[in-house]
């Protein structure tokens, strides 16, 4: 079957945390059998290019028997919650913008 | 139910601007033996400290006791105890001011317990400590240093148990160890127990945030449905013996108790599944079972240690100057264009007339990308607000910055409107590590 693309928010739910400059957002998928075809599309690469950052401070630290991972960002909050400018200091709204990503699904 | 060998133990509030009456409905209706207010967001203590030592206030949370004055009438007659980080910079001065509620309450006989010492600012080396994430020692902070607080573990709060208090405000402590405590001193555990240990901190880590297990920050009104998030029940857990809890919330409240909102909470935060430290132990939070057993009722059990943190991690208060922010909105047709206007006549006279560096403001273009700059989406926005700011230690240059914004209206693109200008004196966080054994929780009784 060739791959469709479709939106990560279809597949999977997510939560944004902060700890200073590093986000970290909670990924799961909604059905246990997508978590394998998620962890290989959710691959560091992928999600910098997403965030608009450099793949030396993306990782992913998926726990299987949980059937979820940890998506973590370092210094994409501008200094994090007491120091950033900008309009969400704890980075709370990006998981609904992870939750955006096209993915070729299969 | 509890029955006699559980312990239910609630969440009050998961930070310090939570609502109220979900702490008064659990203290009223769940039949706690414990019930936990976590007020202590990471900057908020060194706030306090920053406003008791400018005259502000006298170093707590005030909030504690309209919390508790809801609370303590329905947990006292019951002999349930209270616990609050809520002393934040001036545990003491909080625990006085319980005291003095819980007379007015009629309470007079109730013991309150204050724990303290978490304050290392003066037994620091700063020379010697490292800013974690950076190649700086505190030392380079010079004057801008105001606080330095220690994460406490359950050491002081299970003395605080022992000597009968019915409250204990602490000020730093591992926030899950505000829930760990009362259900070690319940059964008695002994800390070097360390299954135990990490059970008991599994516990207080799902619940420290109180409605982001019940449904709060969960919803998304599509496949994730929440009803009643108005009328949001915190949860409470009934913790066994063994460790294992099954968690729940009072019935007839809104929210939405399940497999996913408590494995989203179990994940909140945590860059390393199968490495969270606290004060108390390392725990691997990776091989959790998380089981529904009923309607709005979950067990869970499964966190195993992984071995006790050496140090403690101490969070450091900075002072760091102005955030200044000023905002101005354009609507209809070309309004990114015209926002995107409005930012470079200031930025011009930034620079030309007052001769400042142009690049020490910040442009952010809220209803287009000012959530995640790096994002560009392509359709032209119905409205834009622009939004600029500067992080300054010079007052008169926070104020440059909101006049400049303000007199865009007559001198800047057209359709302006709503222009505000907020200026805040702000204080950064820094995080450093202290020994463990250097730092002895210090009780006091009132």
């Amino acid at each position: 079957m060739s791959p469709q693309t479709i939106p990560l928010a279809s597949l999977a739910h997510a939560r944004a945390g902060d700890k200073g400059d590093t986000s970290i957002i909670m990924i799961a998928p909604y059905q246990a059998e997508d978590f394998t075809q998620l962890r290989e599309v959710l691959s560091p690469e992928a999600l910098a290019v997403h965030f608009g950052t450099d793949v030396s401070t993306v990782s992913v630290n998926w726990a299987p028997n949980l059937i979820a991972g940890s998506i973590v960002l370092r210094g994409v909050l501008t200094g994090g919650v007491t120091r950033s400018h900008t309009v969400d200091p704890h980075g709370k709204t990006l998981s609904a913008h992870l939750l955006a990503m096209q993915l070729a699904w299969q | 139910m509890t029955t006699e060998n559980t312990y239910r133990i609630g969440a009050g509030s998961g930070f310090a601007g939570d609502r109220y009456e979900p702490a008064e409905i659990l203290a009223k209706h769940a039949a706690l033996d414990a019930l936990v207010f976590e007020c202590l967001a990471e900057r908020t203590i060194a706030l306090a400290h920053h406003d008791a030592q400018s005259g502000k206030s006298e170093g707590y949370d005030r909030r504690i006791l309209r919390r508790l004055r809801g609370t303590l009438p329905h947990t006292l007659p019951r002999n349930a105890v209270t616990l609050t980080n809520a002393g934040a910079a001036n545990p003491s001065a909080g625990a006085r001011a319980v005291k003095a509620l819980a007379t007015e309450l009629g309470h007079a006989d109730t013991t309150i317990a204050a724990v303290s010492n978490d304050d290392v600012l003066q037994r620091l080396d700063l020379k010697n400590s490292r800013i974690l994430g950076t190649d700086e020692s505190l030392a380079d902070l010079g004057d801008r240093l105001i606080s330095a607080n220690a994460y406490l573990g359950i050491a002081g709060i299970l003395d605080a148990l022992d000597a009968g208090a019915g409250v204990v405000v602490t000020g730093r402590v591992g926030d899950a160890s505000l829930f760990l405590a009362p259900i070690a001193h319940h059964f008695g555990w002994d800390r070097t127990n360390l299954d135990l240990m990490a059970e008991g901190t599994l516990v207080g880590h799902l619940l420290e945030c109180s409605g982001q297990l019940t449904g709060g920050y969960f919803a998304d009104g599509n496949a994730k449905k929440v009803p009643g998030l108005s009328t949001l029940g915190f949860p409470y857990a009934d913790v066994e013996t063994s460790g294992a809890a099954t968690l729940g919330k009072v019935a007839g409240t809104g929210g939405l108790l399940d497999r996913r909102t408590t494995l989203e909470q179990l994940l909140y935060e945590i860059d390393d599944p199968a490495c969270y430290l606290t004060p108390d132990v390392a725990l691997d939070l990776s091989n959790v079972s998380i089981t529904e057993t009923g309607p709005d009722t979950v067990r869970v059990s499964g966190a195993r240690p992984t071995g006790v943190p050496e140090t403690l991690k101490v969070s450091i208060g900075v002072r760091d100057g102005y955030l200044a922010v000023a905002e101005i909105s354009y609507a209809g047709p070309g309004s990114l264009q015209r926002a995107q206007m409005a930012f470079d006549i200031v930025a011009e006279r930034w620079r030309d007339l007052y001769g400042h560096p142009a690049d020490e403001l910040q442009c952010d273009f809220i209803g287009h990308n000012s959530a995640r700059p790096w994002w560009n989406p392509s359709q032209d926005p119905a409205e834009v607000r622009t939004r600029i700011s500067l992080r300054t230690f010079d007052h008169r240059k926070a104020l440059t910055l909101g006049e400049e914004v303000e007199s865009l209206y007559t001198n800047g693109p057209a359709g302006g409107g709503g222009a505000a200008v907020n200026i805040k004196e702000t204080i950064g966080i820094v995080s450093t590590l202290i020994p463990r054994e250097a730092v002895t929780p210090k009780v006091e009784i009132f």
